[in-house]
């Protein structure tokens, strides 16, 4: 049984990383935190035919080890999936599961990457696959390889291929960002002279939603990724802001200033048409936020005299107040299974992320440094990432949902800002 | 006579200058005015330079591009920053002559328009902070309608802390960025 109290694992992986991508270089991420229970696993190297451009056991191991629940073991072999496995010495090593793989590269240029995961206390092959994918996508492959893995051995959905989204400011431009979960294979699918805030992914996470300042006031669009296309959606006299998802994809809560100060309104996602008001109070109702069955939507609210978090029906009407502790509590994010809310909230000055037990009305401090923002759930429940400021740089940060395992990616020439993790991809 | 002449270019140039300060007429409407003598025979910019001075010395005179009052830096219509105290969303009395001035300067250009723009520091939530900048420049919006500013003139936005005007993280920068702007458009 390894048990390790505080583990804190700067990764290898990163390293070799960087002797591949060069522009990736930048990018590290640490892993503080670890506790309780890993699995032992040893991951070998995939035997590669000819030359591959993405490492794809390193991607792997990097996925396991940074999710907190294994405790990842190179044994520095080349191993092909279909190799003899030699159960015994591997167990051995302290593992108690092997992954062996391979990448070969097909006529047509693309990629035949197969693993094997094995048991190795039953000695046998546990799980198996070859997935075909383009160059571009060998670190997908690695991803997805990576959920199955994670799936097979803990019962939960892994997020290894799902994508998250964040804004950079770096002299005057304005980059919205899309990377892999882990902040690597950064891509932008829109560059700004002005501000970008608020971008939230589409439940389908084809398009992303958000508040742009080019029109010299905040307008929200809706922008589908794979081609580029993006509409206005809310262009009200007026500020306009804080879009939110509905779970069906079909319509978007926002926040306008058109009736006065903000208040929460509807309106279709495909042309911002069928404006319906929710909020009807003399002061600001804002960061709307829809609960996971579309029922309920949690905002930010000063009706009280400070800014904290309340609950109504998606249809408007009465709302109940949900945070009492501080005088500010603000960006409520609901976790997938509808139980806990993420949020914001400044004690003594600093402002933190905390989760409230939506059933008990406990809190829980996360954070601790102070410069919190933009919380968002991992789909499957388990990380809240956020941004954060120390030593006068922006870090993008993912902390485990009982605020144990702390994951920090940092970048050494951006700020970086407005996080929020996407859907299960498709 | 050279110096007689430029002195009465001069006044006029005053004079322009004053009817601009004092009189509600719209400015677009003051005549332009023609650089004669320049024409096929070059430039004004080019007269008097070489050895010796021309013998048909061209005198130039230059108009200012600003002749929108608010933009004009010796106009106190110029003056078009309002600024708040902490966590604050009233005007203070010191800025009341200011917003009267340009309710004054609204109401006599009625074709004019004004978004105010709403701004904080960078403390907290860019969401809240954007609702909180729009509590700003509706409380200048409201102070204009109620000088009888036609409503149509006035659109309220915020910028929340997303445009500061100090990059600072201390008190002062705060300060200045606490604020609401009168842009004309």
């Amino acid at each position: 049984m390894q048990y390790t109290a505080s583990l804190r694992l700067v990764l290898a992986a990163c390293l070799a990383a960087a002797t591949l991508a060069p522009a990736q270089a930048q990018v590290r991420i640490e892993v503080s935190g670890v506790g309780a229970t890993q699995l032992p696993i040893s991951v070998a190297g995939f035997a590669m035919d000819g030359q591959v451009p993405q490492d794809v056991s390193e991607v792997i191991r990097s996925n396991l080890a940074r999710s907190g629940s294994f405790r990842v073991i190179d044994p520095g072999i080349t191993m092909t999936d279909t190799a003899p496995v030699d159960f015994a010495g591997a167990r051995a090593s302290g593992a108690e599961a092997l992954v062996a793989g391979s990448v070969a590269r097909l006529a047509d240029g693309r990629y035949d990457v197969r693993y094997r995961l094995y048991d190795l206390p039953k000695q046998n092959i546990a799980q198996g696959e070859s997935l075909v994918t383009g160059a571009a996508d060998l670190r997908l492959a690695g991803h997805r390889i990576s959920d199955s893995i994670y799936e097979r051995l803990t019962g939960e959905k892994g997020i290894f291929s799902t994508r998250i989204a964040f804004v950079t400011s770096q002299a005057g431009r304005f980059r919205l960002n899309i990377a892999d979960w882990d902040g690597e294979n950064v891509q932008s699918p829109l560059v700004s002279p002005e501000p970008i805030i608020s971008p939230t992914w589409s439940p389908d996470g084809t398009r992303l939603a958000y508040v742009s300042f080019e029109a010299k006031k905040p307008v929200v669009y809706v922008h589908e990724l794979a081609t580029g296309k993006r509409r206005s959606v809310a262009n009200f006299r007026g500020s306009n802001s804080a879009p939110a998802w509905a779970p069906d994809g079909r319509t978007l809560a926002v926040a306008l200033t058109q009736d006065g100060l903000s208040q929460i309104y509807l309106i279709d996602a495909a042309d911002g048409g069928n404006l319906r008001r929710l909020t009807r109070t003399s002061g600001i109702d804002t960061e709307p936020a829809f609960s996971p069955d579309g029922k309920s939507i949690y905002f930010t609210s000063d009706r009280g005299g400070s800014p904290q978090i309340y609950r109504m029906s998606a249809t408007g009407g009465d709302a109940t107040r949900i945070t009492f502790s501080g005088t500010y509590n603000v960006s409520p994010r609901i976790s997938p299974d509808g139980r806990q809310m993420a949020f914001v909230t400044r004690r003594d000055g600093r402002f933190l992320i905390a989760m409230k037990d939506l059933a008990s009305g406990n809190d829980t401090l996360l954070t601790d440094v102070g410069r919190e923002e933009s919380p968002s759930f991992a789909p499957n429940g388990r990380w809240v990432m956020y941004t954060t400021r120390q030593g006068g740089r922006d870090l993008l940060m993912a902390t485990s949902v009982d605020g144990r395992i702390k994951q920090r990616l940092t970048s050494s020439s951006t700020e970086i800002r407005e996080s929020t993790w996407g859907p299960f991809a498709k | 006579m050279a110096s007689t002449r430029l002195a009465a270019i001069f006044a006029v140039i005053a004079s322009l200058t004053l009817a601009a300060c004092s009189s509600a007429v719209k400015l677009d409407e003051t005549a332009p005015i023609e650089a004669r003598g320049a024409g096929a025979m070059g430039s004004a910019a080019d007269a008097g330079t070489g050895a010796g001075a021309s013998e048909r010395p061209v005198a130039q005179v230059t108009i200012d591009a600003t002749r929108d009052p608010t933009e004009d830096p010796n106009n106190p219509l110029s003056r078009r920053s309002i600024f708040f105290d902490f966590d604050s969303f009233t005007i203070r009395d010191e800025f009341r002559p200011l917003i009267e001035l340009h309710a004054r300067y609204l109401l006599t250009n009625r074709d004019r328009k004004v978004i105010i723009q709403g701004n904080t520091d960078e403390r907290g939530s860019r969401e809240y902070n954007l609702a909180l900048g729009q509590k700003r420049s509706e409380a200048v919006r409201r102070a204009l309608l109620a000088l009888g500013v036609t409503e149509t003139q006035l659109e309220a936005v915020s910028l929340g802390e997303e445009k500061p005007r100090a990059t600072g993280t201390d008190e002062a920068a705060y300060a200045e960025n606490r604020r609401a702007d009168l842009a004309y458009q």
